[in-house]
């Protein structure tokens, strides 16, 4: 049985008690979606500036939830901040490669080969220590919402 | 109190289990209960000696699946105050029961600016039917607010009700704990000339119902909320409403014939029963039912108010100002739901702390969100309590809650 430490790591906690990038951006200019985890009620708001290069310029992010939704939120904003759209797609690969080790497992997958392949030479760096979330599964809805939400952004750019 | 606790307790199999090493302190039977030994055993014994489908074979098996299937319904409707077995349609839980309505009798009698009125603390079951209809037909929801002391709001009540066709309430909230006034509600629905459909999933495991006294004309309710398995609930309504409803799903069992240019309809109940049913689920409805009956409503009342007195007090006593009980303060007029914001941690986070101590509460907008908007709150935990909980589960709950405190505040 994994103990509460490997879920609520010092810097978790340490981000979803002082969130990052906390706040709104005037849209348009900046793109803006909203995530919900309709199981529990958890909400992501991300605002994003990309500017003529498609680097982000910005990012605020606002919403409400449990510690792990909201850290993550935190967490990725400052992993995304000045990052190209590019780069930003690769974090989120790796990112819910890190998350679906799991249901990778579950479905048979070899779990260790697809993920370190999504992983290999992105630096996850703080985002690591959400990697205990794994281990409550009933807990990854909660640390995905925020990059569901950033994917949803980039998609409806990517198509606007 | 004529209980012997520890006798009940050594009734529920899974109680003996351990989390995490520890007792299990099972607080979260407002989301399903655990079932006793002589449920589980009535749906082995189905299928191990008895097992045939229904109202179809003549042989002895199928004469006494038949026979086990109709004396569940019988046993109960007579456990809610029904006085005719056959006004007991078997649904799947709650939920479809409310759908059965919305669905039959709503099709047949509602139509655009028809007014079907709510209140703020209704399940989404109790609410999302009726916004389906009213998309599909246009009807007009209204809603009764509920008051600073989370009770319902009836100064306006005749005005909400004026013209209305319908009122679904909930008997008890599942979140806040607060029993409803049926008998005034009732009263208004009436002579505002309007029916009345009551959710009654957070009553009937709780406290004595009867039906007819009620007034209602629709009750919905779920059998794994009063120690019966998944997938059986009921749906009681008044005869003749269910005789001029049209059916639900189409199939077997819901007709009497059926040529190529049509069918005609099986009497009711089972005009709403299309298909094979959840036989040995309604078996064991009718175990639970019994076995509430053989404990008695009186003294499972009785001890569930002891028990939620007591959580009220203590988890008030202990924190304070660090904790928000969303519901009635004592536990006057209100069942064993309790609702919480503590310390400003959310209840996900709550529960994952207290889980570590083999404590289980609920936590997030218990399918309520449009009351969790008036709360103003995202989530809440809620423990909720059983003939089968102990003072000592509340003591353990209220020292899980220190440990989390503690655990936060690192």
């Amino acid at each position: 049985m994994p103990g509460l430490e490997d879920l609520y790591r010092e810097i978790i906690l340490d981000h979803y008690r002082s969130p990052r990038n906390r706040g709104e951006l005037p849209t348009p200019p900046a793109l803006s979606a909203e995530g919900f985890n309709p199981l529990c009620g958890d909400e992501v708001v991300l605002y994003l500036n990309v500017d003529a290069e498609g680097n982000v310029t910005d990012i605020k992010t606002g919403g409400q939830g449990c510690s792990i939704s909201q850290a993550s939120t935190s967490m990725m904003g400052a992993a995304v901040k000045g990052k190209s759209i590019a780069e930003a797609r690769q974090l989120i690969t790796a990112f819910k490669a890190l998350m679906s080790i799991h249901e990778s497992k579950l479905e048979g997958g070899d779990a260790t080969a697809a993920t370190e392949e999504a992983i290999a030479g992105v630096r996850l760096g703080d985002l690591e220590a959400l990697q205990g979330v794994v281990k409550f599964p009933v807990r990854i809805k909660c640390a995905t919402l925020a990059w569901n939400t950033l994917t949803q952004i980039l998609d409806e750019s990517d198509s606007a | 109190m004529s209980i012997d606790l520890a006798a009940i307790r050594a009734e529920f199999p899974l109680l003996k289990r351990k989390i995490n090493g520890k007792r299990l302190v099972y607080v979260d039977s407002a989301a399903t209960s655990q079932k006793p030994q002589s449920v589980l055993d009535a749906m082995d014994n189905y299928y191990t000696t008895q097992n045939a489908n229904v109202h179809r074979g003549v042989y002895t098996l199928a004469e006494e699946a038949t026979s086990a299937f109709e004396s569940a319904r019988a046993r109960t409707a007579k456990f809610i105050g029904a006085q005719d077995p056959h006004e007991l349609v078997f649904t799947r839980n709650a939920t479809e029961s409310i759908n059965l309505v919305a669905r039959t009798w709503g099709y047949q009698n509602l139509r655009d600016g028809d007014v079907v009125v709510l209140t703020e603390m209704e399940h989404h079951a109790n609410i999302v039917p009726w916004q389906m209809l009213s998309a599909e037909r246009g009807i007009i929801i209204r809603w009764i607010p509920i008051t600073s002391d989370y009770r319902l709001d009836l100064s306006d009540i005749d005005a909400l009700l004026d013209g209305a066709s319908l009122l679904a309430v909930t008997s008890m909230s599942n979140v806040l704990g607060t029993v409803n006034d049926l008998e005034k509600l009732v009263a208004a629905a009436r002579s505002a000339g309007a029916k009345v459909l009551v959710d009654a999933c957070q009553s009937i495991p709780h406290d004595p119902v009867d039906v007819v006294a009620w007034g209602a004309d629709f009750v919905a309710f779920s059998g794994h909320k009063m120690m019966g398995p998944t997938g059986i609930g009921a749906l009681w309504a008044r005869r003749e409403l269910l005789e001029e409803m049209p059916p639900f799903l189409g199939g077997g069992e819901m007709i009497r014939d059926v040529r190529k240019d049509g069918f005609t309809m099986n009497d009711v109940p089972w005009k709403f029963e299309a298909g094979t049913p959840a036989i040995a689920e309604a078996i064991g409805l009718g175990a639970a039912v019994d076995w509430l009956s053989a404990v008695g409503m009186e003294n499972i009342a009785e001890h569930e108010r002891a028990l939620t007195e007591y959580a009220l007090e203590q988890l008030t006593s202990a924190f304070g100002d660090e904790i928000t009980i969303y519901g009635p303060q004592t536990a006057e007029g209100r069942g064993s739901a309790v609702s919480f914001l503590f310390n400003e941690i959310h209840a996900h986070d709550i529960s994952q702390v207290l889980d570590e101590d083999g404590v289980c509460v609920r936590a997030g907008h218990h399918c309520a969100k449009p009351l969790m908007r008036v709360l103003g709150v995202p989530a809440t935990s809620r423990a909720s309590f059983a003939i089968y909980n102990t003072f000592e589960d509340v003591d353990a709950l209220v020292e899980a809650l220190h440990k989390a405190k503690t655990f936060f505040a690192r």
